[in-house]
């Protein structure tokens, strides 16, 4: 089982997600990857290009940002966050058809209860598997 | 001279695993179709079936997008870096 763990900083992030109101937010996630671990180092916020609630295009140029100083940093980009604003925290159609990398790891968090929730997911030729997240050096 | 192409991860498998691949030409089209020939895998991620740039695809030129470049028709020179990712999105 893929396990996914998240040290303080992406346990920040995921906060500043949830604090953002009714706006859809995207951050790219930099990561050291391990095998069947995937310990998230830093995140990258990340402008939605698509202006919109209800959907997210993140800014090819944060991307390519992102993706540049991940590799000074001996990281690699391993997945995107973005929070679903009115529903559960899991992948919609359109996620699941536009999820670009089979390897990443596709993080949502959820709006749309009194406490935010993240889930963590991977999706590979449309099939959608849960991951587990730990939150360490809380 | 060859230009220099960065491979995405998604991307290289259909590449032979490599992360950067060197490709002719003095347009992106005609780098795009100098990738093609050398691994054919890789036709249905940068290219639709009309020959357009696949929209799921970001390409940069020396760290500008493409789009704003003329896209498949921008000139590209030796000393130029071409990169591409995958577009991220959802909703």
């Amino acid at each position: 089982m893929k396990v996914g763990t998240l040290n303080a900083q992406g346990r920040q992030s995921a906060g500043g997600v949830a604090s953002r109101g009714p706006d859809a937010a995207v951050e790219v996630v930099r990561a050291f990857t391990g095998v069947g671990v995937a310990e998230v180092r830093e995140v990258y916020p990340a402008t939605n290009a698509a202006r919109s609630a209800r959907v997210y295009t993140v800014e090819p140029k944060d991307l390519l940002r992102s993706d540049r100083e991940a590799e000074r940093a001996g990281l690699s980009l391993i997945g995107v966050w973005h929070s679903h604003t009115h529903t559960p925290a899991y992948p919609s159609p359109t996620d699941i058809a536009q999820a670009p990398d089979p390897f990443w790891h596709y993080v949502l968090v959820s709006l749309s209860d009194t406490d935010p929730v993240l889930r963590s997911y991977r999706i590979v030729g449309g099939e959608v598997t849960e991951e587990q997240v730990l939150a360490v050096g809380m | 001279m060859p230009v220099e192409v960065r491979l995405p991860t998604v991307l290289r498998p259909m590449a032979g695993g490599e992360a950067v691949l060197k490709a002719d030409g003095t347009t992106l089209r005609e780098v795009f179709d100098d990738l093609v020939r050398q691994y054919p895998g890789l036709s249905g991620s940068l290219l639709t079936p009309e020959g357009e740039m696949h929209r799921h695809l970001n390409v940069f030129l020396n760290d500008e997008d493409v789009r704003y470049l003329g896209r498949l028709d921008a000139k590209v020179g030796a000393s130029d870096a071409v990169t591409l990712m995958p577009a991220v999105a959802g909703g």
